[in-house]
């Protein structure tokens, strides 16, 4: 197991108002995705657990593309993931954000 | 003695009859009629074949004729040697038996699918000199011009003592194979699952037919066309969105061929739930050149369909395909009838779009199937996957991809075939799609091939979809745009993180690159309960129990 810590200045606050959202699972090839609207409105924390070892470079990217797309201020995010692909981390970033913008 | 003007002799016009004759004679020793016993094949093919001879077995990505194709492997090497392959598959470890024995040489085919490494090895050893890989339509065309067979073992379900032949669902290549060879003369034999006295319908008529084998099994047929939507993910759901929505609906796409793949069956499986909700029902995928999926039904059964050829058939979908005449070709006899030749001409012609997946996708747009130790072959993909320029007739969805690739000038303006690649940014073990160099071209170097593999060719491809976004390549104005569209949507891959952002956002700003939020897709629709059948025991359901699934399907 790994973990990896990445923090993000995010242009703005996530809109909605939901405190906690959590989606996906944790099997392989999979992740869950639990966020918390607990940050001031400009920060964002992303806490990783994975059983894939050596992709630092490749969460650094994901994150890095999810905050500039989305501008996630005043989340933190925790992923617990099984050796998901980039694309299926990336769909759950997208999905956490949208069930926390849901009113 | 009759002799032309030119003083030429008579007989000097039919060599090829009178070798006709000489082979016929030889192979009636093992024939009551045309009947030959299953036993005798092998000395049937002995004596009916002359080293050197071009010779197809039949047998493409679907049906095989199997036993024949066994029989000869059988064959003494020195009475049958060097000869030159002629035919769509070599699927059947049998194929390459010849090979290794010297029964065969030089070979001429299409596709390879399972034996895809297979073939890769005997090219690296010398046993197999290779002609060419080619498309389907375009082997069938060269056995009308330089490629024609003095030998064709063709397939059939059943024969009657004439040797009429019914193929029923299953006709694919036969009538294309069968006619170029006995028309030039050739020897056509038949392995078929049973002789009876009167067929359901005749698919090739029996003055074709030289020697009828009762094989000891029915012929092996691949369910290659069945798709488990079990294994259908998210990411190929929300791709399949893109398409639908992006591309389907943007070009009002009715005419089209679908590849093999599980993402474009996550489209067939989307059409009855999410494009049903966006109101796209009779706008879209109305009119199909494809082989029977069995993930179309629930779009049939909820009629979005109105019609569909086929180049071949589907392993348990005769009964369901019986039962609905208005949506297939189905013979007098009710049961469906496919043809390769004509379904791939009608996939050039006829419809606007293709959409399949690849392996590798190039920073030009070029893909390919092949990797450094597999070479599947093409089939069918290149045909389909590409813009036919001898095309005359008007389209709405082929006059606005003209018009988007031709920067508007309306003086002259030609359509454009929409081709489009559907893939997931990476396969399932974290292997890139995108790649700087295409293995294929690496393969090439090291067989020494005059032409490396290419799928589908950059140049014919209008567009790329991935989970990162759709590229319409159509757009591009400059080498540089194209590239960058392509890096735009390879996601977290080395080409993609190799993007220049400000390049590819002033793409987005043009529409030449759109992301999933782009097309407005809400990331918690992708999910597979979006699916209209979840499972093969849906598809079933949704059939009414008239789709019969193969064994290896049957997981419950």
């Amino acid at each position: 197991m790994e973990t990896l810590k990445i923090k993000h200045t995010a242009k703005s606050r996530l809109a909605g108002k939901k405190d906690q959202a959590i989606i996906g699972v944790v099997a392989s090839g999979n992740l869950e995705v639990l966020l918390e609207r607990v940050l001031p409105d400009t920060r964002c924390e992303v806490d990783i657990a994975t059983t894939a070892e050596g992709f630092d470079d490749t969460w650094k990217a994901v994150v890095a593309d999810f905050v500039e797309r989305r501008s996630p201020g005043g989340l933190r995010i925790s992923i617990n993931d099984g050796g998901a692909r980039p694309d299926t981390v990336y769909l759950r970033l997208m999905q956490g954000a949208a069930l926390m913008e849901a009113e | 003695m009759d002799t032309n003007q030119h003083g030429v002799p008579a007989t000097a016009w039919r060599k090829e009859k009178d070798a006709r004759g000489e082979r016929l004679e030889a192979g009636g020793k093992f024939a009551r009629g045309k009947m030959v016993k299953p036993g005798d094949a092998t000395a049937l093919l002995e004596a009916i074949i002359r080293p050197g001879d071009r010779l197809c077995m039949e047998g493409d990505n679907q049906k095989q004729a199997d036993f024949l194709a066994g029989a000869l492997a059988q064959a003494d090497p020195k009475t049958v040697h060097d000869l030159h392959i002629v035919q769509s598959g070599i699927v059947l470890p049998e194929h390459l038996d010849l090979f290794e024995k010297g029964i065969a040489t030089k070979l001429d085919y299409s596709y390879s699918g399972t034996q895809g490494g297979a073939v890769a090895r005997a090219l690296n050893s010398g046993k197999v000199q290779l002609g060419a890989i080619h498309t389907y339509i375009e082997l069938f065309a060269r056995y009308f011009v330089d490629l024609t067979p003095h030998v064709a073992l063709t397939v059939a379900r059943a024969a009657d003592r004439e040797g009429n032949l019914y193929m029923g669902p299953n006709t694919e290549d036969s009538p294309a194979v069968v006619e170029a060879t006995a028309f030039k003369q050739g020897i056509v034999v038949a392995q078929v699952n049973e002789v009876v006295d009167k067929l359901p319908r005749v698919d090739v008529p029996g003055d074709r037919i030289d020697f009828v084998v009762q094989s000891p099994k029915p012929f092996y047929v691949e369910p290659l066309f069945t798709r488990d939507p079990a294994q259908v993910t998210e990411t190929m759901i929300l791709t399949a969105m893109m398409a639908i929505k992006g591309i389907y609906a943007e070009y009002g796409v009715k005419r089209l061929n679908h590849g093999i793949g599980f993402n474009t069956a996550a489209i067939e499986l989307l059409l009855p739930t999410y494009a049903d909700k966006l109101g796209l029902k009779g706008s879209i995928c109305t009119h199909w050149a494809l082989n029977p999926h069995p993930t179309l039904i629930p779009a049939i059964e909820s009629g979005w369909v109105e019609q569909i050829h086929s180049f071949g058939s589907e392993v348990g979908m005769d009964e369901y395909m019986r039962a609905r005449p208005d949506i297939y070709f189905n013979g007098r006899d009710g049961s469906m009838g496919s043809n390769r030749m004509y379904c791939q001409v009608a996939g050039l012609y006829a419809t606007d779009l293709f959409i399949g997946s690849t392996l590798q996708i190039d920073l030009q747009g070029n893909s390919s199937t092949i990797t450094q130790d597999r070479i599947a072959g093409f089939g069918g993909a290149p045909n389909m996957g590409c813009d036919a320029h001898g095309r005359r007739h008007p389209s709405d969805p082929w006059l606005k991809a003209g018009r988007e690739a031709s920067d508007g000038h309306p003086a002259l303006v030609r359509g454009r075939k929409l081709v489009v690649q559907i893939i997931e940014t990476f396969s399932e073990k974290m292997v890139p799609t995108f790649v700087e160099k295409l293995d294929s071209l690496n393969l090439a170097e090291k067989l020494k091939l005059e032409l490396a593999p290419v799928m589908i060719y950059g140049d014919d491809v209008t567009h790329i979809v991935s989970e990162d976004g759709i590229a319409n390549l159509l757009l591009c104005r400059t080498a540089e745009e194209r590239e960058q569209a392509i890096r735009g949507i390879a996601g977290f891959t080395e080409v993609g993180r190799g993007r220049d952002r400000k390049m590819v956002e002033r793409l987005r700003e043009r529409k030449v690159i759109r992301r999933p939020e782009d097309l407005g897709i809400n990331p918690l629709d992708v999910h597979r309960s979006m699916l209209a059948a979840q499972s093969v025991k849906d598809l079933m359901r949704w059939s009414g129990n008239l789709y019969d699934p193969p064994a290896k399907f049957r997981n419950w």
